[in-house]
């Protein structure tokens, strides 16, 4: 064999490295592959992968705080919760800026309602200060009006405090005119009036889409000039442009009314004294917060640390036990109620089963609404059944049995609604079993019981396995059932995300919930693998 | 080995019909008695009622008409796992979830049997099919030929009387369904169990058998050893059924005792053997086996008949020369001739004349 | 001279108004509740707006039970699809929180009452949120069917028969949300009507309601579809309930049930338009016009013929007329009718916006209990 005896690696037919050409065909029917399949890849990343990925993301993103109250925050890194005292003027100064900010932007009130999760009151204190909070500058604004008419004049102040290139660019500029820059020589000089100001240029240009350089300044830059100003900005070498007016500034500022952000804070509501509140903010300025999975176990991320809730406001390990242990009985009774109509269903001649698997697959077009609603009319204290009962004598007319609006109801509910997920898988693995084997094991002495126990029987293991996995999944997400059949005790944690969903908006809560159902389903699917193998569950 | 002199009437089908839908019979009037330690084959093509009979018998069928009798006692009314017959199956149902030695140990278990005789038990029936060193396997694991062989040790090894095995060898190739054919015989005149064997394949039948029922439209057409079921079939269908056959149809001119002269279709007159005709002016296929007919006029023997023919087709096949000819209008007929040194090889075209005994020439129902 | 002014001035402002109309949307969406209340819009105030606009064409979304959940995905995908959002008051309060609703400036954008009223003094105190255009109130309110109370029993005049299962025995059918219900065991443990939100706001007032409702706990079954209440007094599985007043008057008075309102406490709440923010100019400027036209005083007034809520501009009081189909006057069954509302219950949204999320996981865990 001259391949065999050669030196070096084996030539394909045309001289290449065999090993190389192989790949290449590899890699194409790969690619092929690939191509084929991307579709559905595209379509699962999509909307699977990336919500779940979103879902998860969610239950811990926190940046909010951080992004809303910026100085805020930063301040606060001085102040500690366990002194048990107000935090000082610097984190009001701060709350002051950020706060007029976020008003402008309209971002206070959603952030009021984020912290409203973790301290009630702080929604409206939030909403209520934001109201208020250009009042607090515009104190500034008319004393500084009063003392000279020009620093009521856009024109004005951005020819101080922008870059002069850009000032030439922008005035008369049609729209919202050249990206601001501001003038280094402020920056220095007047920096939180220099920041204020760019703030409000860069919020002019790009939300209102207005020119900087003929828009009046919000109140806040006279409030952070006035700052400046008696903090002895460095302004007597100055001799640019406003020089003169600045100095003039400088002179009236110590008679001006200035009452402190604190002050005025607290005038507002004096909520704002509240430790609890600070400690709040303090607690939840992270870009990351656990405080979302604390509260879906029943805990809570507090200024002083993790606590547990008391319980008359613990629910959600309780929903998740009920949820699991409910769940687990929905899928029992599936098997119960669904093994022998499966067997029926694979065992009957095909005219019958035919038939019986049309009843099977019924409840599925059936509207759920509808469905759940038959229930109702069933199950009910005044429903047929006990209706029945009672004209049978069986039950006193007092004696109703109450079959709904507890947890019997969402079991039996659910059951019903579920059944067919159980039946199906069940009925095409019972399908694949030869009724020689049934034959086998009565033609070598086994009754029909030790035929079906020990032959039959656990040969349908994988389709019980494939329908106990499919109902047990399904069953922990439904919510619709439980909440119209269930009452108050035969409700899921389901309905409590649906409710953080769409109530509450508390997405992150809700986010948290699902991650850790879905945690939990992970946990029972590897416990299944253990136990009994995830090789045992087949379709089909 | 027992026949019809020596039978005792160990299973016997007394008049049984059966019918699924009310309105056909599937198995028509059966009567059939088969001898304690017999190899019985029921053979016949699919339809022909052959596995109903055997689902009767095992008890998972059970008869419309008659009754079934196993070693004298009615069994109609027992139910299959009280009947102690062992059953080997087509896909020979091992039971995947336990191991071989589960497999053959569970006939023992719901027996009752104690555990240390069980297994030993075991440890016999698999060394008797030579599976022994199998028993921790699972049936998946194994090969179809010893998947084959463990079915076989899991009918045998409580040790039944009586063992049906339906089609077991359908599905392994023909090497190997050779071989198995050998061990089962063995296997079965060994232990002296009484067997019925259903097959559609002539051939396991014949090489099997002690005796063989050809099953066709719910009836036996015949039920004789297999050296008389091929050499002197009782009609057309079993001739044809059983072995290759060449017929020529024609009609009954003369009877004359054990001969009878037949007008073929062409009209051509020979001599045949009646067989299922009765009289003059009836219809007849008249059936010759390949083997029977010779052309080497060296070799024709004293009082052979002669027809002409002419060479369609001329196959070498090793041992023997296949030769596909016209003969009488019938371009079907076929002769085998042995590859001995001084035989003649045919060419296509080539006129000759073919020649047999009348008594190799059976003159059977149209 | 003069005329041809008047003449040249129209023909300018018919075009200009020509050339604005160019600019508006012609497509709309909608999202309402469904059922008989989008009806009423419909024929109150969408067929004539759209017999005037015949260019224009509007849709439907019977979204508003999620409206606040979905405008949020909206926001956040970047495409709102929708141009007007009809939601309940303390929805629009979130929404407005949010940042999700435009504000409303009610004076501007809207048109004022027939009466010469400022639209801000004639919706007066229903504007609840900056963003929120109120239509109608309509109020949670107690019904109860006098063939099942026991005999002698008198007929309950009160909210708090819901609290005496002694004189009334049998199930009461109460709204799954501590909203209401919280204000009502604290009405009938006998805190006056005006500080009950003070009491409410303290650890002891919570636990004070919450023990309240223990004492019928298990009398109680919980509704989370307003067509609930009417469906299971009719069946008998409650002997009384609450629910949306026009539900009780479509059962009473369209279906014929033997039910008897009882207005005692009932709670005022509110519906109402909200305008998603970052609409397209000309989207907006449809929607701008169509709210000005659909929250006048004559079609607010009109809505009432069709549905048993009360409009929300004082205005449009007067002009209350009959039932469109039954007949009847509608007056009587408003639920701001001065015999119905003799004992009327505010429900305080701001006060709601800050204690909803901690009330209801503890409204949820007392449920759990």
């Amino acid at each position: 064999m001259s391949d065999a005896t050669q030196n070096g690696p084996m030539l394909a037919a045309d001289g290449r490295p065999l090993k190389a050409s192989l790949r290449r065909a590899l890699r194409r029917q790969k690619m092929r592959a690939l191509m084929l399949i991307a579709p559905l890849l595209i379509f699962i990343l999509i909307t699977f992968i990336a919500p779940i990925a979103d879902m998860l993301f969610r239950s811990v993103e926190n940046n909010i705080v951080s992004d809303t109250l910026p100085r805020t925050v930063e301040a606060l890194d001085d102040w500690e919760y366990a002194s048990g005292e107000t935090p000082g003027e610097p984190v009001f100064d701060a709350m002051f800026v950020d706060l007029f900010i976020a008003a402008e932007r309209k971002e206070h009130t959603r952030l009021g309602s984020r912290l409203n999760y973790q301290e009630t009151g702080i929604s409206s204190l939030f909403r209520q200060t934001g109201r208020d909070v250009e009042d607090m500058a515009e104190v500034y604004e008319d004393q500084f009006d009063a003392l000279n008419e020009i620093w009521r004049d856009g024109a004005f102040w951005a020819e101080l405090m922008g870059d002069p290139d850009w000032f030439a660019e922008a005035q008369g500029a049609e729209d919202a005119g050249p990206r601001f820059r501001i003038n280094d020589e402020m920056e220095d000089r007047l920096p939180r009036t220099a920041e204020a100001y760019r703030v409000f240029a860069r919020f002019t240009q790009n939300e209102d889409e207005d020119n900087p350089a003929s828009e009046r300044p919000w109140p806040l830059v006279h409030a952070m000039l006035y700052a400046d100003l008696t903090d002895g900005a460095a302004i007597d070498a100055y001799t640019g442009f406003g020089a003169e007016e600045l100095t003039a500034a400088k002179e009236a500022v110590p008679g001006f009314e200035a009452p402190t952000y604190r002050e005025a804070f607290l005038e507002v509501d004096e909520d704002w004294a509240s430790v609890e509140m600070w400690g709040t903010i303090k607690a939840y300025s992270g870009e990351f917060t656990s405080g979302y999975f604390l509260n879906a176990v029943d805990r809570e991320l507090t200024p002083h640390g993790i606590e547990t809730l008391p319980s008359d406001q613990s629910v959600y390990l309780k929903l998740f036990w009920r949820t699991i242990w409910m769940s687990l009985t929905i899928t029992f009774m599936t098997i119960l109620l669904g093994y022998p109509v499966a067997y029926l269903l694979a065992n009957l001649p095909m005219r019958k089963s035919s038939l019986l698997m049309i009843l099977v697959l019924l409840p599925f077009w059936t509207s759920l609404l509808v469905r759940t609603s038959a229930w109702k009319v069933l199950l009910q204290q005044q429903g047929v059944i006990n209706d029945i009962l009672v004209w049978a004598g069986i039950l006193s007319d007092s004696g109703r049995l109450v079959m709904i609006n507890n947890q019997l109801g969402t079991i039996i509910a659910m059951t019903h609604i579920l059944l067919p997920f159980m039946i199906l898988p069940l009925y095409s693995v019972m399908a694949t079993i030869p009724p020689s084997f049934v034959r086998a094991s009565k033609s070598l002495g086994a009754t029909n019981w030790t035929t079906f126990w020990r032959v039959y029987f656990p040969q349908s293991v994988p389709g019980i396995g494939a329908g106990s996995i499919l109902v047990f999944i399904l069953a922990i997400g439904y919510y619709i059932t439980p909440a119209l059949v269930g009452g108050t005790d035969g409700i899921f944690i389901s309905n409590r995300i649906a409710y953080h969903i769409s109530s509450s908006l508390n997405w992150g809560l809700a986010a948290a919930l699902g991650s850790i159902l879905l945690a939990a389903v992970l946990v029972l699917y590897w416990a299944y693998d253990r136990i009994v193998g995830i090789d045992n569950v087949k379709l089909g | 080995m027992a026949n019809s002199d020596t039978n005792d009437g160990f299973v016997v089908f007394d008049r049984v019909q059966k019918s699924y839908d009310g309105e056909n019979l599937v198995v028509k009037d059966l009567n059939l008695s088969i001898g304690r330690g017999e190899f019985l084959t029921m053979l016949g093509p699919s339809g022909s009622g052959k596995t109903t009979c055997l689902m009767m018998l095992a008890g998972f069928e059970t008869a419309t008409h008659g009754d079934i009798l196993l070693g004298g006692q009615p069994i109609n009314n027992i139910p299959p796992h009280k009947r102690g017959i062992g059953m080997v199956f087509q896909n020979y149902a091992l039971f995947p979830h336990m191991t071989v030695g589960e497999n053959l140990s569970f006939p023992l278990e719901v027996r009752k049997i104690a555990k240390s005789d069980r297994e030993a038990k075991v440890k016999r029936a698999l060394d008797m099919v030579q599976m022994g060193s199998f028993i921790n396997r699972r049936p998946a694991q194994l090969s179809g030929g010893q998947q084959q062989r463990i079915a076989l040790a899991r009918a045998l090894v409580f040790e039944p009387e009586l063992v049906l095995m339906d089609e077991p060898l359908g599905a392994l190739d023909k090497q190997l369904r050779e071989h198995m054919q050998f061990e089962i015989t063995r296997l079965a005149h060994d232990l002296g169990i009484t067997t019925v064997y259903v097959t559609h394949d002539q051939t396991e039948a014949l090489t099997m058998s002690d005796r063989v029922a050809v099953f066709d439209d719910g009836r036996i057409q015949q039920l004789d050893p297999p050296d008389v079921l091929y050499e002197e079939p009782k009609n057309s269908f079993v001739a044809q059924f059983i072995g290759e056959n060449n017929t020529l149809e024609g009609v009954v001119k003369e009877m004359r005792g054990d001969v009878c002269t037949v007008e073929l279709d062409g009209g051509e007159i020979i001599d045949a053997k009646p067989v299922n005709v009765a009289e003059a002016g009836q219809r007849t296929k008249v059936s010759i086996r390949p083997e029977r007919v010779e052309y080497n006029k060296e070799r024709l023997q004293e009082g052979a008949h002669t027809l002409k023919a002419e060479v369609l087709e001329f196959i070498y096949m090793g041992d023997i020369f296949r030769t596909r000819l016209r003969v009488a209008g019938n371009e079907e007929f076929v002769i085998k001739t042995r590859n001995a040194p001084d035989q003649v090889k045919l060419q296509r075209g080539q006129q000759i004349e073919i020649g047999w005994l009348p008594g190799d020439c059976r003159a059977l129902d149209a | 001279m003069k005329l041809k002014t008047i003449l040249m001035g129209s023909a300018i402002a018919g075009v200009s108004s020509m050339a604005f109309a160019q600019d508006m949307a012609s497509d709309m969406t909608l999202v309402s509740w469904g059922g008989a209340y989008q009806a009423s819009q419909q024929k109150a105030y969408v067929e004539p707006y759209l017999e005037m606009n015949p260019d224009v064409s509007i849709t439907w979304d019977e979204s508003s039970a999620e409206a606040v959940a979905k405008l949020r995905a909206m926001n956040e995908a970047g495409n709102i699809t929708w141009d007007l959002v009809d939601v309940v008051a303390s929805d629009a309060i979130r929404l407005c929180d949010e940042g999700l609703a435009m504000e409303i400036d009610f004076n501007e954008m809207l048109a004022e009452g027939d009466d010469g009223s400022s639209a801000e003094d004639d919706f007066g105190d229903f504007i609840v949120s900056d963003c929120y255009i109120p239509q109608i109130v309509y109020s949670t309110a107690a019904a109860y069917r006098p063939d099942l109370l026991p005999e002698g029993a008198p007929a309950p005049d009160s909210i708090c028969a819901f609290f005496d299962t002694e004189t009334y025995p049998g199930k009461r059918a109460l709204e799954q949300r501590p909203i209401n219900n919280l204000e009502w065991a604290l009405l009938c443990d006998g805190v006056a009507k005006d500080d009950i939100y003070d009491v409410l706001e303290t650890e002891e007032g919570q636990d004070q309601a919450f023990a309240k409702l223990d004492t019928i706990k298990d009398d109680i079954v919980w509704w989370s579809a307003a067509a609930e209440p009417p469906q299971l007094l009719a069946d008998g599985e409650i002997v009384m309930g609450s629910s949306y007043n026009g539900r009780w008057f479509s059962a009473i008075e369209e279906q014929d049930q033997p039910f008897e309102m009882l207005w005692d406490a009932q709670v005022f709440d509110l519906d109402g338009w909200i305008i998603p923010t970052g609409l397209p100019e000309d989207r907006l400027a449809r929607v701008m016009d169509f709210v000005r036209y659909a929250t006048d005083t004559q079609r607010l007034a009109d809505q009432a013929k069709y549905i048993s809520y009360g409009p929300a501009r004082a205005s449009s009081a007067p002009l209350v007329g009959d039932h469109a189909e039954l007949g009847i006057p509608m007056g009587p069954h408003m639920p701001t009718a001065p015999e119905n509302s003799e004992n009327v219950f505010v429900y305080n949204y701001t006060w709601w916006a800050d204690y909803r999320d901690d009330l209801d996981s503890k409204f949820q865990a007392w449920l759990a209990q």
